[in-house]
């Protein structure tokens, strides 16, 4: 097919989407912002729930990138998207122009700042991490405190920036309450006599083999889950974190001093998600792309020859994102085949 | 000690007016701490060359009674209306109120007219009807202890004692409470925000002390309106100055530095009463932890004498703390009022122990 796509984003949704594509003949142009590709997945060591090695995921992503009708060019934030006529548009900060017959944002997610959430006291105590930080000691397999101890009581903290109407974050991350989990049994695992503390509002086990992880956390790990949000976090003379929560199931208030605490940052957009959607007129709620319907046109947009693919639209699982780039795959195919 | 590594507080600053106050006094800080709001009009006039009106036809915010649900907010907004009419009377348009509580007041009542105008045409009609006056919405409203910290670095200069042991050379050790009033209604309105104020932080830090970051430093200061307010409460209120003292306790601090008439009132006051009850103090030598209001302490500095600032009424008295600034007082002038007559020596209490005779 002499036609050419335009895919904004090199990550798991982006590159997908573009194998999909070169598989059907369609020449891809994938552009990335950052030096390297595959997103935020090259932030985490383990997936969830099956502890695969992200590595191997990241490899099997870049491979398809040498499909030779894909075209990857990094280093490059794209700034303005437009159309023109049936042909889309992108220029970077440079001016240079990308020009196809389609486009596909795959610009995908952040993760939420927790230095947002003061109270919470990242950035500012120096044993309040955040679970990306989490992962990036992780892959040393060393969870360590800022003085370097092996922490004997560490907290995981759920929602922090999703369903938060202080941050204007009314939404369900999805994918941290099970992350959460496997951080927990990851830890229980390198310190097997340590207590670890899971603080959730409901721990929203809806994806397969997620429940049973979580029953696994309890009984073989020990892992202890308290229903309620932490309110605020301070630093005793010792430099471990006071915290301070209610147990909603007792409706008791509680504090707790521990080592190290863990805030589980939610999904946001990301700036390229919420720059590029409102250029076009698809910006959804909180900062979001807005597809053109939930059901069978998820990856399409109002504006004919722009398509959607993964957490640019809504906090996703990575077996989602993939998903949901093939989909995306086929409506671009479609569009290609019936506009000149 | 442990210390912020990122001041957070840098993200939130306020406007704050040069000169030209409109001064809404508080209707509990004269009987709680008698010398502050004089304190502060002095060192506005005298010290920094300010103009501040403090108006004898002002009254109440109803901030009280707004917060304890027996005023509504209809009614809070027309009385705050006809405290700016007064303040137009004088031809001013700088806001200064004198309780941390009434700066939330207003300043939720300013934002409520704003995101909300009908509600400010309501309240004109409400008071026009009531008293005949119309009134302008301040351009500027500032906490005294905003003017207090925007004007810190040129204090430094006149005062004649610094926040230093002067027998050690070491800074004194402060704890500091802001009120509750004063940032988690609007953060932005507040030096440093809601979480990290670094308005009684940065005098501290600006006149010599060191600010004590302790595990309850944001925690309740026991007033908490309902806690207090409903007599069956009151041992939470009690409960949670507790807490905090037990938190502060190691950190052996030389003073607490407040800035809302509640959160001194209580954390002076209580000390007594968990004495009382529990026969418990918080400092090593039973004396207990001198609370002390920012006008009081920025009096003290610039050498006004101790007595003529009204700390012989706090509850626990603050001659400790004199002696380790270097401070000069006379100890036979502590109980003679402003008139000259002696107004009285309170009795001792048992356990909370105080240095005077009587």
């Amino acid at each position: 097919m002499d036609k050419k796509v335009l895919i904004i984003g090199g990550g798991p949704a982006g590159i997908e989407t573009a194998y999909s594509l070169a598989l059907q003949d369609v020449k891809v142009v994938m552009i990335e912002k950052d030096a390297n590709v595959c997103g935020n997945i090259q932030n985490w060591e383990k997936l969830f729930p099956d502890f695969k090695d992200a590595e191997e995921v990241r490899k099997i992503l870049s491979q398809k990138l040498n499909h030779p009708n894909i075209e990857v060019i990094t280093n490059t934030e794209i700034k303005n998207l437009y159309p023109q006529g049936n042909l889309w548009f992108a220029k970077n900060d440079d001016e240079r122009i990308f020009e196809a017959n389609a486009a596909l944002l795959a610009t995908g997610f952040e993760v939420f700042d927790a230095k947002r959430k003061e109270e919470l006291g990242y950035g500012i105590y120096d044993n309040v991490i955040t679970s990306a930080d989490f992962e990036k000691m992780y892959k040393s397999r060393k969870i360590l405190t800022a003085e370097g101890r092996v922490p004997q009581r560490i907290a995981f903290l759920n929602c922090v920036g999703s369903r938060d109407e202080k941050v204007g974050n009314h939404y369900c991350s999805r994918v941290c309450c099970i992350n959460a989990v496997k951080q927990a049994i990851e830890f229980k695992e390198l310190v097997p006599d340590a207590k670890a503390y899971c603080f959730y509002m409901d721990m929203r086990m809806a994806g397969q083999f997620y429940e049973e992880l979580y029953r696994k956390s309890q009984e073989k790990y020990g892992v202890t889950y308290i229903r309620g949000r932490t309110s605020e976090a301070a630093v005793t003379r010792d430099n471990r974190i006071q915290i301070k929560a209610e147990d909603t199931l007792s409706a008791l208030p509680m504090k707790m001093t521990v080592d190290l605490l863990v805030l589980m940052v939610g999904i946001e957009a990301s700036a390229g998600t919420t720059l590029l959607s409102e250029q076009n007129d698809v910006l959804g709620l909180y900062g979001f792309a807005k597809p053109l319907g939930l059901y069978s046109e998820d990856n399409m947009t109002t504006k004919p020859g722009l398509f959607l693919a993964g957490t640019c639209k809504r906090p996703l699982t990575l077996p989602e994102t993939l998903a949901d780039a093939r989909s995306a795959a086929t409506d671009i195919i479609k569009y290609l085949k019936t506009t000149k | 000690m442990n210390t912020i590594k990122k001041h957070f507080w840098n993200e939130y600053q306020k406007e704050i007016a040069n000169d030209n106050y409109y001064y809404e006094r508080s209707c509990i800080r004269q009987s709680f701490f008698p010398g502050s709001e004089t304190a502060f009009l002095k060192i506005l006039r005298d010290e920094l060359g300010k103009k501040i009106i403090d108006d004898q036809h002002q009254h109440t915010c109803t901030g009280i009674g707004y917060h304890s649900d027996i005023v509504q907010f209809d009614t809070t907004m027309t009385i705050c209306a006809r405290l700016f009419s007064l303040m137009s009377d004088n031809e001013l348009k700088n806001f200064v109120p004198s309780c941390v509580t009434s700066f939330g007041v207003f300043t939720e009542v300013v934002e409520t007219w704003n995101q909300f105008p009908e509600e400010l045409e309501k309240t004109r009609k409400f008071l026009r009807e009531a008293t005949g006056r119309e009134f302008k919405i301040p351009e500027n409203i500032a906490h005294p202890s905003d003017i207090i910290y925007k004007y810190r670095k040129e204090l430094k200069q006149k005062m004649k004692y610094q926040l230093v042991n002067h027998k050690t050379g070491k800074p004194l050790r402060v704890v500091e409470h802001t009120g509750c009033h004063y940032g988690k209604i609007f953060s932005h309105h507040a030096v440093g925000g809601a979480e990290f104020p670094q308005v009684l932080a940065g005098m501290i830090e600006e006149w010599g002390g060191e600010v004590i970051d302790y595990p309850e430093r944001r925690h309740c200061c026991g007033f908490g309106f309902r806690q207090y307010l409903v007599m069956a409460n009151r041992g939470y209120s009690v409960a949670n100055t507790k807490k905090k003292f037990e938190s502060m306790e190691e950190y052996k601090p030389d003073f607490v530095l407040t800035n809302c008439p509640g959160c001194t009132m209580f954390m002076d006051r209580w000390q007594y009463t968990i004495a009382e009850m529990e026969g418990k103090t918080y400092d090593d030598n039973g004396m207990g932890i001198p609370v002390l209001t920012y006008e009081e302490l920025a009096g003290l500095l610039l050498g006004y004498n101790p007595w003529d600032l009204g700390l012989q009424v706090h509850q626990v008295q603050s001659e400790s703390l004199l002696d380790k600034i270097g401070i000069a007082y006379d100890p036979a002038d502590k109980f003679i009022g402003k008139s000259g007559k002696f107004i009285g020596i309170p009795e001792k209490p048992e356990i909370l122990k105080v240095d005077y005779d009587g």
